[in-house]
């Protein structure tokens, strides 16, 4: 895991290779002050390199962080002649950003790693979430499917983010509704991760769809 | 072994976990706690103390997430949560919690959020 340390400003588009070095506490700058009372977390989800880390580094007011969980699963490849098997423990690394959203409130945003059968297995990750936002590339939307219906089926609301780069097909949002199966309310929009205003539109799409959705709760 | 994949590591994380947590497991002791469950210090570290716990001490004078105290003391989520378990314990940290799901359908707090992102 590259942990290398950079100068890299946050608001710069912070690649995955650029994620801050551990370090025992906080920059001076980067304390948050005794009022805030409360925070709030978004995730965002998609498959290898769609841009997650460079979404969350685009927004956040401190430089991406990261935090590790260790997980444990049945062994892949066991000796079935032993009968028995291989617990195989995994050490699964997120990053993280934050927003202060005024004095009292913060929000962190999550980026999921690219190894998508561990987000759910992260105890709590989308339990308290607001939503999330599906980060996807048009040109392998596969990895999109499984995820898509398993926040479905925890209820989590998301919108849906094309993470427009250089040569991937261009999709009208209808055609990526369609390819996707999504029903017609799940907002879908098209962004680019490296600018902060357009990470900052996904967002606000998202809390826009919440809003609504808490208008015409028989929706979700 | 398999080959680890990309963004995930097989190493030595459990027997630090092991002896951060003194082998307890997490599942009894830290409910409630959240990724984002902010921490605040009620006292300065001690001498004595377990050093994890005079580290989260230290590092919390003002409210840091667990998400943060994983990040900064390179540590496990659930092996904070369990050494902040005995820290709540004691009454030694104050644990401001996150706002809960329900909030996705509290308008209030949607434009509050709204507001902020505004801002960026
Ligand atoms: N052209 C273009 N490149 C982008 C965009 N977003 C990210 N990239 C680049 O794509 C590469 C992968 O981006 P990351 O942010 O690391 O992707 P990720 O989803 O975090 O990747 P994993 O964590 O490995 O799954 C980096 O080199 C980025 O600079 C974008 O909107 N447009
Ligand atoms: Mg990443």
């Amino acid at each position: 895991m590259d942990w290398e340390s950079s100068d890299t400003s946050a608001s710069d588009g912070v690649a995955s290779d650029t994620i801050a070095a551990p370090r025992r506490g906080p920059r001076k700058e980067d304390v948050l002050p005794a009022s805030v009372t409360a925070a709030v977390k978004i995730v965002i989800v998609g498959g290898f390199g769609v841009g997650k880390t460079t979404l969350v580094g685009s927004v956040s007011e401190i430089r991406p962080l990261r935090t590790e969980e260790t997980m444990t699963q049945a062994g892949v490849g066991v000796d079935d002649t032993l009968g028995v098997e291989e617990k195989v423990t995994t050490t699964v690394a997120m990053d993280f950003g934050r927003i202060s959203l005024n004095d009292r409130l913060v929000l962190y945003l999550f980026g999921t790693p690219g190894q998508q059968r561990f987000w759910f297995l992260w105890r709590g990750l989308f339990d308290g979430a607001l939503g999330a936002v599906v980060l996807v590339d048009t040109r392998r939307l596969e990895v999109s499917f499984d995820v898509i219906g398993q926040l479905e089926e925890r209820q989590v609301p998301f919108v849906v983010a094309n993470n427009a780069f250089p040569g991937a097909p261009r999709h009208a949002a209808e055609e990526l509704r369609a390819a996707l199966d999504l029903p017609q309310h799940v907002p879908i929009v098209d962004c680019d991760a490296r600018q902060r205003a357009s990470s900052r539109d996904v967002l606000m799409k998202l809390m826009h769809y919440l809003h609504d959705l808490a208008l015409t709760p028989e929706r979700l | 072994m398999r080959e680890p994949d990309e963004g995930v590591e097989e190493e030595g994380t459990p027997d630090r976990l092991y002896a951060v947590t003194g082998g307890r497991t997490q599942a009894s002791r830290d409910a409630g706690l959240d990724l984002v469950s902010l921490i605040v210090s009620r006292q300065e570290p001690r001498p004595g103390m377990p050093p994890e716990h005079a580290d989260i001490l230290r590092l919390c004078g003002n409210p840091t997430s667990i998400a943060e105290i994983s990040s900064y003391l390179a540590l496990p989520f659930s092996a904070v949560t369990v050494l902040l378990a005995d820290l709540v314990e004691r009454d030694q940290v104050e644990v401001r919690a996150p706002l809960p799901a329900a909030h996705r359908r509290n308008t209030t707090l949607i434009k509050e959020v709204m507001d902020g992102l505004g801002k960026l």
